[in-house]
């Protein structure tokens, strides 16, 4: 792959940022199609995420954003079309495969345990055990271990509001509880971290701490993918904008090349990209 | 992102909180000690009344008459962590302990085997409460709503409807309602079982992987799912696990009662649900502690001995049975309004 390829190219490039996409895709879509019934959900098209950027995903509704993320996530398996992760092709038949691959995802609902403290949340579903025979025999858990480690990793995040990885989820904000899932997504997400609409909850100064620590996930070098409505966002936090149309792709920008008023437009028709799909 | 310290949220935060408040809080995370207090209230209630209530020998009998719905609380509690409730533990209970008996009568058959068989068929029959939950996707109150009338009719057709006295029965079956006596303190075997089984459940659920999977998948279902729980597998262990827990009670029961009866205890599925409600464990999953459970079925037993020894009619203790878990309930609710 090189910066002239068309697939990159035709939005452009993110000034200062070419050796990025001068690798190769972390994370690569062909010709996805999926259908529900006489329903076209997705209807062949292709995505390329790079090591160590941000690819926001916008659409109007119905356009297949989330669609398009839950074939890449592992939460739907696509009809045909061909994914591949460094070049390899991968088969997702369950959210746990591609988590297994380095692929994290937060929902829209987070996904949290409001009853379970932060670490519990943290390490829900990859617990791990004491050493010795406590640990193998008698499965205990190691919970001092764990919450050490969540601490970690919330403070990793540079998030500062949180202190007591023993304070059950459900006295958190709502920002907190986000910043929850976004800390379990990067302390696990070896590759790519996946956000379906991380701030349309949040307020203002919530969905800032939201928008830093993506730039962090950025910045420790692995690859995000930003699902939004809120143009602002995707403009302040973007490498390259995946615009989403009708179950296909109708084009990839960046913010240098394009403003939000042409974003929209392509997203809703209004303007076509010359060399787009 | 930075602390605001001297803004009037984190003032807020900082706010004297009341003593009801503070209540509240402590409640929230440990929602066992208000039973605990009630259960410490009726103690010193009963010990002034009743000069005979307090005494070693008096004790042993009480833990005797908890042994066998304590028991079973243990698998009601698990089922009710899921957010689920199960209504045919009684039932799965009786039924597992005519077969036990059946089988092994009269030298019918070796003990164990007969004693394992019992307790291979309340497993079963959780299992297949469970089948129904997490496979057909019938509500839990529906499904052991059912099986409640379907094992109790299997156990009343299956033993004809009669009794089968301990004299006929091989030791082993007899075995847990011996005991030992620490002075006039009297234990029974059965009564060991049933700490054993708190002990063992509580460890499962306070230090174990699947412990928090119980607890999370009783919490928010989907959630645990999108976490990568395997939530459907955890409910199914559940409610499976429950009926190896029922099929241990109706052990205790036959040593409790002397004899397998196919109409022992008949409030004893309600009985549980009691216990497991005043023990502060939430119906809407995902919170309370098995030893919550344990002191529900001694508050329930403690006033029915205590009211029993005042020589008052049986009916106020099941009056006051009425007025504690509504009590208990609205106390959850109350709990779960708290605020950080």
């Amino acid at each position: 792959m090189t910066v002239t390829d068309l697939e990159v190219a035709y939005g452009g490039v993110p000034s200062g940022k070419e050796h990025i996409y001068e690798q190769e895709p972390v994370l690569s879509a062909r010709n996805l199609v999926i259908t529900f019934g006489r329903v076209v959900g997705l209807d062949g098209v292709d995505l390329d995420l790079y090591p160590g950027e941000v690819l926001a995903v916008i659409g109007d509704n119905g356009a297949g954003k989330s669609t398009l993320i839950k074939c890449l996530t592992g939460a739907y398996v696509p009809d045909s079309g061909t994914i591949t992760m460094n070049g390899e092709p991968v088969h997702f038949k369950r959210p746990q495969d591609a988590r297994e691959a380095g692929i994290e995802t937060v929902y829209q609902q987070l996904a949290v345990i409001p009853a379970l403290d932060i670490a519990s949340n943290l390490y829900l579903a990859r617990e791990e055990r004491r050493k010795g025979p406590l640990g193998s025999v008698f499965r205990m858990l190691d919970k001092k271990g764990m919450e050490k480690r969540a601490g970690e990793s919330v403070q990793n995040l540079g998030i500062q509001t949180i202190q007591n990885m023993g304070q059950a989820v459900e006295t958190l904000s709502g920002g907190q509880r986000q910043a929850v899932a976004v800390a379990r997504a990067a302390a696990f997400g070896s590759k790519v971290v996946v956000l379906d609409e991380p701030t349309a909850a949040l307020g203002v100064k919530e969905s800032g701490m939201v928008l830093d620590m993506v730039k962090q996930l950025r910045d420790k070098g692995l690859s995000v993918i930003l699902i939004s409505h809120n143009m602002p966002h995707v403009w302040e936090v973007a490498d390259r904008i995946h615009i989403q149309r009708l179950g296909g792709r109708a084009g990839v920008v960046t913010p240098e090349t394009h403003d939000m008023g042409e974003g929209v437009a392509i997203m809703t028709g209004a303007k076509k990209l010359a060399d787009g799909s | 992102m930075s602390a605001d310290v001297s803004s009037a949220a984190a003032e807020f935060a900082r706010r004297q909180q009341s003593p009801v408040q503070r209540l509240q809080h402590q409640l929230h995370g440990k929602p066992w000690l208000s039973p605990l207090f009630l259960l410490l209230v009726a103690f010193i209630a009963f010990f002034i009344s009743t000069p005979t209530f307090l005494t070693a020998n008096s004790m042993g009998i009480l833990l005797q008459q908890t042994a066998v719905v304590a028991a079973l609380a243990v698998g009601q509690t698990l089922v009710i962590l899921t957010a689920g409730i199960d209504l045919s533990c009684g039932a799965i209970m009786v039924l597992s302990m005519m077969v036990m008996a059946s089988l092994s009568k009269d030298d019918g058959m070796p003990s164990l085997i007969g004693l394992l068989l019992g307790v291979l068929l309340a497993t079963g029959a959780g299992l297949l409460n469970g089948f129904l939950v997490t496979r057909i996707n019938l509500p839990p109150f529906i499904v052991t709503l059912g099986t409640l009338s379907i094992f109790t009719a299997i156990a009343l057709l299956y033993s004809g409807g009669s009794s089968i006295q301990a004299d006929r029965l091989p030791d082993l079956l007899n075995f847990l309602g011996k005991g030992f006596g620490i002075g006039q303190f009297r234990l029974t075997w059965g009564i060991v079982v049933v700490i054993l089984i708190y002990a063992v459940m509580a460890y499962v659920l306070s230090q174990t992987a699947w412990g928090r999977y119980v607890y999370a998948v009783g919490d928010d279902a989907e959630s645990a799912r999108l976490s990568g729980v395997p939530s459907k597998r955890i409910l199914l262990a559940v409610y499976t696990v429950a009926g190896l827990i029922y099929g241990i009670a109706a052990w205790i029961l036959i040593g409790r009662a002397g004899a397998a009866t196919p109409n022992a205890i008949p409030d004893a599925n309600l009985a549980s649900i009691t216990a497991v409600v005043i023990g502060g464990t939430s119906l809407f999953g995902g919170r309370g502690r098995l030893i919550g459970t344990l002191i529900g079925a001694l508050i329930v037993q403690t006033f029915a001995f205590g009211l029993s020894q005042l020589g008052v009619d049986q009916q106020w203790r099941v009056l006051a049975t009425g007025i504690l878990v509504i009590v208990a309930v609205a106390i959850d609710q109350w709990i779960r309004k708290v605020k950080s």
